[in-house]
C-alpha cells in the first residue's frame, strides 16, 4: 500500500473528489426517495478547507450542484449537518429565529480516547489491535439495542478514519426525533459515569435490566480474550491494583496474596470471581453472587458514548466517505456482518486507492486507446479499487432504506384508497 | 360559549346523547364545552369547583396522597359539590357536566399567572390521579381511547411470554405477580422518563409498561396538555375579560386563592404546649423532629437549630408567649440559669416574633432555604434531613 503523506492531499483530493467519490449513492441516501420537498437542498454540509479554513451553511441544489462545489473547493473534511427550515446558504436572508434545524439522522460517536483510563497498550489517538476490539463490542452492543431495543431498522456505521467508530441511524421516524428524546436514549445507553475523578464507574442494583444483561453476555464472548490476554489487565501489581480500587477493601488483602501466587491474568481472574461471589457479611449493599465481577467486566469494556455528539438536531458530524486529513484513510461503511473481521488497518487510504487508479487507468489506456466515454469511466472507477466493497456495503444500506420507503408508500396509499 | 342573563334554560338531551357526551367518570379536558348556560350557574360552578380543589389541596397536606382517609374524604367532597368520581353512579350525566364546564371556566381565571397556572395544574393532576386510581380496570382501557392515547394492554400470553424481562425492568412490581397486573404495550417515546432510567423494558420500540407506571405518563401527558392550553387561554383572555359580566367575576376567583401562605394570623392559638411532643412523632417533618428530639434529648439547640426550629413552631401556631416559656422551660432543664435565657435567648425570640429591632415578621424556612444556607457541622442538628448519614435519627426507613 502507497504510503500516505498528509502534504500531498491537496493533489490526491482533486482526483478523489473527480474520480472515486460515490456521488450517485451519497445523492441517493441523503434526498431519501425525493418523498420530502427540498429535503435535500435544506441539508446543511461544513467543509474545512486548505489552512483550517472551515465554512458552515453550505448547501445544494441537486447532485450535479454537489459535485461541482466538492470538485471546485477540494474540501479536506465535509460534515453533514441538519434539515433546516430553509436552504442553509441562505440562512442569512432568514428572520430572525425563523431559521430552524428541524431533522436529523440519530447519530452516535464513540471514541478512543475516552477508554484511556482502561486500555494499557496505547492512549489518546493511537489505536492497536488489541484496543480495536473495544470498537467491536462496541458496535455489537449499541447495535443490538438499536435494533432490538428500539426498533430502528437503518443503522449505517461507519470508520471515522482513525480512532472510532460513527453510526447514523436513518429510519423516517427517528429524524424526527427530539433533542430531549435523543438525550434519554444516550443515557439508557449509557452504563459507565464517572470522570476521572471517579474510580469505580459502574454500580449495579440488584435487579439486572435487560439491555445490560444482554450486554454483559455480548462482553462475555470477548472478555478472555481481550481483556486477561490482549490487555492483560491482571499482570502485575501495577495493573491488578487498578482492578482491587473497584473492589470493597476488605477483599484486597486476600487478594493481593493469592494474585502473588497465580501466574497470569487468567488465573487472577478466575480467583477474583470466585471471592467476589462469596457472600460478604459486613455491608448491607453487597449482593451475593457475580454483580462484582459483571462491574469490572462492564467498566473495562462497556461503550462510552458522548452525549452531547447525539443529542443536538443541529451537530455536525463527519460524512461517510469524507478523507482522515492526519491519516489519509477513507471513513468508510462497516459490514454489519463482518464486524469481527473488520481490521481498521486494512482501510484504504487515499493514497493507496488513487495510485490504484493510476496503475488500472494506465493498463486500461493501453488497451481501449480512449473508445469510452469519460462520464463512464467515472462512475465505474471506484469499482477498481479497494474502495468497492465499502460502497457495496452501502448501496445494501441504500435498498434497504428504498425497501421500506416504497412499504410506506404502499401502506399510505391503502388507506387513502388509490389504486 | 355564549351566556344568557336572566331565566335559565338546560339543555335537554336524550339519555343516550347524555351519555355519549360524557361516557367516563373522568376526562382530559380536551373539548371545551359548548351550549348555552346563565350566568348564575357560570359563577356557581366556578365557586363550587375553586371548592373542590382548595379541598384537594388540603387534603393533600393533611393525609398521604393516596392512602385510605385521603381518598374517602376525597370522595365525600367530590360528592358533597355534585362533581363526577365514580363510574357506575345513577345519573352520571349532570356531575359530568358540571365537572367539564366548571374546568374550563377556572382555566379563564387561573392562566393569569405563573404562580396560579402552577397551583391549579397541581390540583387538578391530584384529582384526575384520584379518579383514575379508582376506575374499574375494565373501564380503563377504554377511558385511554377515548382519550386518544395510544395504549393498549397486552394480552396475558403476551405478558407470560415477556414476564422475567418485565419483572427485571420495572421497580413499580417489587414482588408482585405479573399475572394481576396489566402490562401497557406504548411507543417508547411516550415513555421519556421511564426509559432514559432504564426502568422500563422496551422491545422493537415499544415500552411494556405496569399499571403503576402508566399512572405517572398518563398524568405527565396530562401536566404537558394543561400546560399549553392555559399558555393559550392566556393569550386569548383580553377577548374574555372585556366581558364585563365576566371580569368581576374572574378576577374575584383568581384573588381567592392566596397560595401556599402559610403567615401566622391565620394560625394563631392553633397549638398548645402539651401537643408537640406528640405532634413531632406524628405530623413533624424528619428535619423538625430531629430538631424537637435533639432539644429535648439535650436542653439546649445551636443558633441555626434555634432558627430553623423557632420559626417551624411560630408557623404552626406558636404564640410569642407559648414560644418563650417553651424555650426557657427546656433551656432550664439544661441547668441554665433563668436570667442568662431572658437576657441571650428571648431577646433572639421576640426578634423572629417581629416585636424588635426592625420589626420583620418572619416566616419560616423553607425545604430550599434549608438545604442552600449553613450548612450543619458537628454538634448541629438542624439539616434538612434527607441526605445520606446513617447517623440521622428517625432515618427514612424508620419513617416510612
Amino acid at each position: 500500500m502507497e504510503a500516505f503523506d498528509p502534504a500531498e492531499l491537496p493533489e490526491l483530493l482533486k482526483l478523489y473528489y473527480r474520480r472515486l467519490f460515490p456521488y450517485a449513492q451519497y445523492y441517493r441516501w441523503l434526498n431519501y426517495g425525493g418523498v420530502v420537498k427540498n429535503y435535500f437542498q435544506h441539508r446543511e454540509f461544513s467543509f474545512t478547507l486548505k489552512d483550517d479554513i472551515y465554512i458552515r451553511y453550505q448547501s445544494f441544489n441537486n447532485q450535479s450542484d454537489l459535485e461541482k462545489e466538492m470538485q471546485k473547493m477540494n474540501p479536506y473534511k465535509i460534515d453533514i449537518g441538519a434539515v433546516y427550515s430553509h436552504r442553509p446558504n441562505q440562512h442569512n436572508t432568514v428572520k430572525l429565529g425563523a431559521f430552524q434545524a428541524q431533522e436529523k439522522e440519530l447519530v452516535f460517536d464513540i471514541d478512543m480516547t475516552d477508554y484511556d483510563d482502561v486500555r494499557r497498550c496505547c492512549s489518546s489517538a493511537d489505536i492497536c489491535s488489541k484496543c480495536w476490539t473495544l470498537m467491536t463490542m462496541a458496535i455489537h452492543i449499541i447495535d443490538r439495542a438499536l435494533k432490538e431495543d428500539f426498533g430502528f431498522k437503518h443503522r449505517l456505521w461507519v470508520y471515522s478514519g482513525r480512532r472510532g467508530v460513527h453510526c447514523w441511524v436513518c429510519d423516517e421516524s427517528v429524524r424526527k426525533l427530539s433533542s430531549a428524546v435523543r438525550s434519554g436514549i444516550v443515557e439508557y445507553l449509557s452504563v459507565v459515569k464517572g470522570g476521572q475523578d471517579v474510580k469505580k464507574k459502574v454500580h449495579l442494583s440488584e435487579k439486572i435490566h435487560p439491555f445490560v444483561r444482554k450486554s454483559i453476555n455480548i462482553i462475555k464472548k470477548y472478555f478472555e480474550d481481550y481483556a486477561l490476554v490482549d490487555q492483560d489487565i491482571l499482570e502485575n501489581k501495577e495493573s491488578w491494583d487498578k482492578i482491587l480500587a473497584l473492589v470493597p477493601e476488605t477483599m484486597h488483602d486476600e487478594l493481593q496474596q493469592s494474585f502473588q501466587k497465580h501466574h497470569n491474568s487468567l488465573q487472577r481472574w478466575e480467583h477474583l470471581k470466585k471471592a467476589a461471589s462469596r457472600c460478604q457479611n459486613n455491608s448491607k449493599n453487597d449482593k451475593c453472587g457475580p454483580w462484582l465481577e459483571w462491574e469490572i467486566m462492564l467498566q473495562y469494556c462497556f461503550p462510552r458514548l458522548d452525549i452531547n455528539v447525539s443529542k443536538g438536531i443541529n451537530h455536525l458530524l463527519k460524512s461517510p466517505f469524507s478523507v482522515h486529513p492526519k491519516t489519509g484513510r477513507i471513513s468508510v461503511p462497516i459490514d454489519l456482518q463482518k464486524v469481527d473481521q473488520f481490521d481498521p488497518f486494512t482501510v484504504p487510504t487515499i493514497s493507496s486507492i488513487c495510485h490504484e487508479l493510476d496503475v488500472i487507468s494506465t493498463k486500461e489506456e493501453e488497451k481501449e486507446n480512449g473508445a469510452e466515454s469519460d462520464i463512464k469511466h467515472r462512475t465505474r472507477d471506484y469499482k477498481k479499487t479497494s474502495l468497492a466493497p465499502f460502497v457495496k456495503v452501502f448501496e445494501q444500506f441504500l435498498e434497504n432504506l428504498d425497501k421500506s420507503r416504497k412499504g410506506e408508500l404502499l401502506k399510505k396509499s391503502d388507506l387513502q384508497k388509490d389504486f | 360559549m355564549q351566556f344568557l342573563g336572566g331565566n335559565r334554560r338546560k339543555l335537554r338531551l336524550a339519555d343516550d346523547q347524555r351519555n355519549a357526551c360524557y361516557p367516563h367518570s373522568l376526562q382530559f379536558y380536551l373539548q371545551p364545552p359548548s351550549g348555552n348556560i346563565s350566568l348564575i350557574e357560570f359563577e356557581n360552578l366556578a365557586i363550587d369547583r375553586v371548592k373542590l380543589l382548595k379541598a384537594v389541596e388540603n387534603l393533600g397536606v393533611s393525609y398521604v396522597k393516596g392512602s385510605e382517609q385521603y381518598q374517602s374524604k376525597l370522595e365525600a367532597e367530590l360528592r358533597k359539590l355534585k362533581f363526577s368520581y365514580r363510574e357506575n353512579l345513577e345519573d352520571e350525566y349532570e356531575p359530568r357536566r358540571r365537572d367539564h364546564i366548571s374546568h374550563f371556566i377556572l382555566r379563564l381565571a387561573y392562566c393569569q399567572s405563573e404562580e396560579l397556572r402552577r397551583w391549579f395544574i397541581q390540583q387538578e393532576m391530584d384529582l384526575l390521579r384520584f379518579r383514575f386510581s379508582i376506575l374499574p380496570k375494565d373501564k380503563i382501557q377504554s377511558f385511554l381511547k377515548d382519550s386518544h392515547l395510544q395504549f393498549e394492554a397486552i394480552s396475558d400470553e403476551e405478558k407470560t411470554l415477556r414476564e422475567q424481562d418485565i419483572m427485571a425492568s420495572s421497580h413499580s412490581l417489587g414482588g408482585v405477580q405479573l399475572e394481576l397486573e396489566s402490562v401497557y404495550k406504548i411507543p417508547f417515546a411516550d415513555a421519556l422518563d421511564l426509559f432514559r432510567g432504564r426502568k422500563v423494558y422496551l422491545e422493537n420500540g415499544f415500552a411494556y409498561v405496569p399499571l403503576k407506571d402508566i399512572v405517572a405518563i398518563i398524568l405527565n401527558e396530562f401536566r404537558t396538555k394543561l400546560s399549553k392550553a392555559l399558555a393559550l387561554t392566556a393569550r386569548s383572555l383580553p377577548a374574555v375579560q372585556s366581558d364585563e359580566r365576566l371580569q368581576p367575576l374572574l378576577n374575584h376567583l383568581s384573588h381567592s386563592y392566596t397560595g401556599q401562605d402559610y403567615s401566622t394570623q391565620g394560625n394563631v392559638g392553633k397549638v398548645s404546649l402539651d401537643q408537640i411532643d406528640s405532634l413531632s412523632t406524628k405530623s413533624f417533618p424528619p428535619c423538625m423532629r430531629q430538631l424537637h428530639k435533639a432539644l429535648r434529648e439535650n436542653h439546649h439547640l445551636r443558633h441555626g437549630g434555634r432558627m430553623q426550629y423557632g420559626l417551624f413552631l411560630k408557623g404552626i401556631g406558636l404564640t410569642l408567649e407559648q414560644a418563650l416559656q417553651f424555650w426557657k422551660q427546656e433551656f432550664i432543664r439544661g441547668k441554665m440559669d433563668p436570667d442568662k435565657f431572658d437576657k441571650g435567648y428571648s431577646y433572639n425570640i421576640r426578634h423572629s416574633f417581629g416585636k424588635e429591632g426592625k420589626r420583620t415578621d418572619y416566616t419560616p424556612y423553607s425545604c430550599l432555604k434549608i438545604i442552600l444556607t449553613n450548612p450543619p457541622s458537628q454538634g448541629d442538628y438542624h439539616d434538612f434531613g434527607f441526605s445520606k448519614r446513617d447517623t440521622l435519627p428517625g432515618s427514612l426507613s424508620e419513617v416510612l
